[in-house]
């Protein structure tokens, strides 16, 4: 199939994502839409880990510090001054806080932006550390990030946070985002500097003898994944309106590495499907934490319950298709193409 | 001759510890010639190789590359000066294809980065589609043209091998070092393999040199040999004084053969 | 500060530290072995407490049978965590092993919250463990005495086993290479169960001294010090048995100072060992005491 065609239906996939947006946005209830946000950060969010761990074989545990960073920075810029005199109650905001501000798209670059430097800042140092190392010291400095996030309370609120985030996430923002992190992350893979990221995690050893340096390849993926966690962490401040540190804890980074790990390390078509799979089950398995009326009858929800069932399905899954459901293969055109036609000429027969 | 050598080493030495690999490895390699560094197992051979190509930073003495000083220099720049290598546990991107892997190659002399390739700029796409041609020119030069979309790791045994060498080769390197290129290899593919190295030196312009133990490969295309045994250079020469050194049979049969010879 | 201040704030840095140490005695045992980091050993230690308030409000055990009943299920979990959870994955990248460490962390701390409720559960101290002793100007809680005295012993039983028992050869053997001791016949799966089976009976062990000392149960309570003992670990130089029993006590002890000579900075406590693990990873990633290991080109 040729590169024009495979264009063509790239941008009708586009045009038919919008044009359901614009139905959805309609008639759908406040709850799906939520879903439906949701599902477009999860992605962003599982594309960027999948980036740094998936396609460069970084084990990076930190996700949570990303986004942390993220949603701080676009917070503090789109809250309305008077607004930041309301909710800095314990300790007055500094002059720079109180009197930042920027629209929604410059604060969420600016969020993402914030999140790269710290991942530049953080990778120099910890990149050269091995898989199960980086991992662990990757996920200090998330809790590292949530500590100073309790302990800067004149720039962060301290442990109260921020409520009352304006809501400017709406499904256009989100999944425009979210195709933006797509196009981006397919681009860089497909190209030369992907097969790289590849090599890397394939064979450090062997990437050094082809002359690549390794180091700033890393830090670049590391970079990158960074940016899209950041403006992830952005998005999903200004979704749920209200941010404190509790959020950001190792839970969440969890959440990500399962869709990535679900839908297969190093497929992007594997972690757009788990993104929306997860996101789901996690928003349908909600109700098993809540009480559930029959009349009078009360069935007393379970706390922990949803957990303990992602958990385990996180372990089936790492014993028994440890290549996630996708593997390492995408979605292409041609293939769905391929696949129509086939059946379509049977069903001529 | 040192004054045309390609590559040279002045007492190169690596201690690991307490103990001493490779101890005081001075060799001058002429340009264009085919060299051969042999020994017995554990003489320090690959040590040698790990410290001309970076991977170790010797304990003494210098390593110079077309009279630069490379010593200690990372892997990636050693590489980026025109120095390529192959291992000998053959290390290819499993998980990539026959073709990305040649292609990976090509990334150090790329000019055109990762922002380009997102731009979509035609200056990106232009040289990735040229990189993607030489690649291919390449797997043609080794015989894996056919194979190109094929993943690393199905390959058989001798066609990594040969894939190694492309890759090296993508590299555009002057100085190519093979770690056992004729291992595993059947008596056809060997007498095959030696005429390749032949033909790529021409076609390339390279010097090479190799660590094997098959001594028909070694005396065969080996225009000069340098012997190591537990550390230290007993002999080097051409082959034919090589094959007759008494000391070199003796590091490869024991004491009792040389009185046998 | 006074030179009885000075003393109060050592012993109770030798109790966190001896508390640390004895998780981080499972850590670095796992790690000497498998080379995985048993990400749900936190939750080993945390069940440990839960299963003596559980035999103590439920089945009205004694004490000390409840304590000995603790240890003895916890350490049983311990090893079914491996059969069930890491044995499968011997032979499979590392990280996969460390992501499935991390599923059964979660599925362990949610499964105590479905069990036992999120909320913190008080614990009932023994009257005899609450009576301050007075010595000089220094108030010391017994249980200050108790817990390093206690640790200490422990962690002389197990030096026994690992130097002169012949399952302790067999634990050293496979540190040193797992396939050698295959082929020399060394029971490797055994001897691996037995190795999560000690770690995770310390680590129950300093769960319940740690309910002792700060009585409230909560199921995420083992998190930061389990992350701490892991740290711990590594700061000793992870794989060395005494470089974990080094490490944990030194963190407890710079921990506690560190708030006490700079109050200001209490808030900022848990990210102290953040911090330090960090700066061990990229100045000394062997430890105090940990052997090289060698990446091999």
């Amino acid at each position: 199939m040729g590169a024009k065609t495979n264009a063509i239906l790239n941008i009708l996939a586009a045009v038919l994502l919008g044009l359901f947006i614009w139905w959805a946005e309609e008639n759908l209830d406040g709850y799906m839409i939520q879903i439906l946000n949701l599902i477009a950060v999860n992605i962003i969010l599982a594309l960027s880990l999948n980036l740094i761990y998936g396609f460069t074989g970084l084990f990076s545990l930190g996700h949570a510090g990303f986004m942390a960073i993220g949603a701080y920075v676009c917070s503090i810029l789109i809250l309305a001054p008077e607004q930041k005199e309301m909710l800095f109650i314990l300790e007055p905001a500094y002059d720079w806080v109180q009197s930042a501000q920027a629209p929604f798209f410059v604060a969420v670059v600016a969020g993402g932006l914030a999140a790269a430097l710290f991942g530049v800042l953080v990778g120099i140092p910890l990149l050269r550390l091995g898989d199960d190392y980086l991992g662990m010291a990757t996920l200090g400095f998330a809790e590292i990030v949530r500590i100073f996030a309790i302990n800067l309370p004149r720039v962060t609120n301290g442990a109260l946070g921020f409520k009352g985030i304006p809501d400017h996430a709406n499904l256009w923002w989100n999944f425009g985002w979210c195709l933006f992190t797509l196009y981006v992350i397919i681009r860089l893979i497909r190209s030369n500097s992907g097969n790289v990221f590849k090599a890397i995690r394939d064979d450090e050893t062997a990437a050094k003898a082809m002359g690549i340096d390794v180091f700033r390849q890393k830090l670049l993926s590391f970079a990158l994944g960074a940016f899209f966690a950041g403006v992830g962490g952005a998005l999903l401040g200004s979704l749920v309106a209200t941010i404190d540190p509790k959020m950001f804890t190792f839970v969440l980074t969890f959440n990500v590495l399962m869709i990535v790990v679900t839908g297969g390390l190093g497929s992007i078509t594997g972690s757009v499907l788990a993104g929306i799979a997860i996101t789901v089950l996690l928003e349908w398995l909600r109700f098993v934490e809540n009480p559930v009326y029959f009349g009078d009858w009360e069935l007393p929800g379970i706390p922990g319950m949803r957990m303990v069932v992602f958990s385990l399905a996180l372990i089936f899954m790492i014993l028994f298709r440890r290549e996630g459901f996708m593997g390492k293969r995408e979605f292409s055109w041609s293939w769905a193409v391929g696949r129509f036609f086939k059946k379509a000429g049977r069903h001529g027969i | 001759m040192a004054s045309d050598a390609v590559l040279e080493t002045k007492g190169l030495t690596m201690r690991f510890g307490g103990l001493t690999a490779v101890k005081n490895f001075s060799a001058a390699i002429p340009r264009g010639s085919i060299v051969g560094l042999i020994g017995p197992n554990g003489a320090g051979k690959t040590t040698c190789f790990n410290m001309i190509t970076g991977f170790y930073k010797p304990s003494e003495g210098q390593v110079l590359f077309n009279g630069a000083d490379i010593t200690g220099a990372p892997p990636h720049r050693v590489c980026r000066s025109g120095i390529a290598r192959t291992f000998q546990n053959i290390r290819l991107f499993g998980n990539e294809t026959v073709l990305e892997n040649a292609m990976i190659g090509c990334h150090l002399r790329q000019k055109t980065g990762w922002w380009q390739a997102v731009l979509c700029l035609p200056s990106n796409r232009r040289e990735e589609r040229a990189i993607a041609e030489r690649s291919r020119e390449l797997l043609k030069v080794v015989g894996l043209q056919e194979l190109a979309g094929e993943k690393a790791n199905s390959l058989p045994y001798g066609a990594q091998r040969r894939l190694e060498i492309a890759r090296a080769l993508a590299t555009r390197p002057a100085f190519l070092l093979l770690d056992e290129p004729a291992a595993g290899m059947n008596p056809n593919e060997t007498q095959e393999l030696m005429g390749f190295i032949r033909e790529i030196r021409r076609s390339f312009d390279l010097t090479v040199l190799l660590i094997e133990h098959d001594m028909k490969v070694v005396m065969g295309i080996c225009e000069h040999i340098w012997v190591l045994d537990y550390g230290e250079m007993i002999a080097a020469g051409p082959p034919e004084a090589i094959q007759s050194d008494p000391k070199v049979i003796k590091a490869y049969l024991g004491e009792e053969a040389l009185a046998h010879a | 500060m006074t030179w009885a201040m000075f003393v109060q704030h050592a012993l109770n840095g030798l109790t966190l530290g001896s508390l640390y140490a004895l998780i981080a005695i499972g850590y670095t045992m796992v790690y000497g072995i498998l080379r995985l980091i048993n990400f749900a050993h936190s939750e080993i230690f945390m069940l440990g407490a839960y299963f003596v308030l559980w035999g103590l409000t439920l089945f009205y055990l004694p004490w000390f049978v409840a304590i000995v009943v603790a240890i003895v299920v916890t350490a049983a979990i311990g090893i079914l965590v491996d059969r069930v959870a890491y044995r499968p994955l011997r032979d499979a990248p590392r990280i996969s092993a460390l992501i499935s460490a991390i599923g059964v962390s979660f599925f362990l701390q949610n499964l105590t919250i479905v069990a036992f409720g999120a909320l913190p559960r008080e614990v009932y101290r023994p009257a005899w463990l609450e009576n301050p002793i007075l010595m000089g100007e220094v108030r010391v809680l017994p249980l200050t005495l108790f817990v390093p005295t206690l640790s200490f012993l422990l962690m002389l039983g197990l030096v026994w086993v690992v130097y002169k028992t012949k399952p302790g050869l067999g634990m050293r053997a496979i540190s040193k290479d797992i396939e050698t001791s295959y082929i020399m016949g060394v029971p490797v799966n055994r001897i691996i169960s037995l190795t999560f089976g000690i770690g995770s009976a310390l680590a129950a062990a300093s769960g319940i001294m740690w309910a002792l000392r700060y009585p409230q149960l909560q199921p995420v309570m083992g998190s930061i010090p389990g992350f701490k003992a892991f740290i711990a670990a590594v700061f000793g130089g992870i794989g060395s048995i005494p470089g974990a029993v080094v490490g944990g006590i030194m963190l407890g002890v710079i921990e506690i100072m560190a708030v006490a000579f700079f109050p200001d900075l209490a808030g900022y406590r848990d990210a102290f060992a953040f911090i330090l693990l960090i700066v061990i990873l990229l100045i000394k990633p062997t430890g105090l005491m940990g052997a090289r290991l060698e990446d091999k080109v």
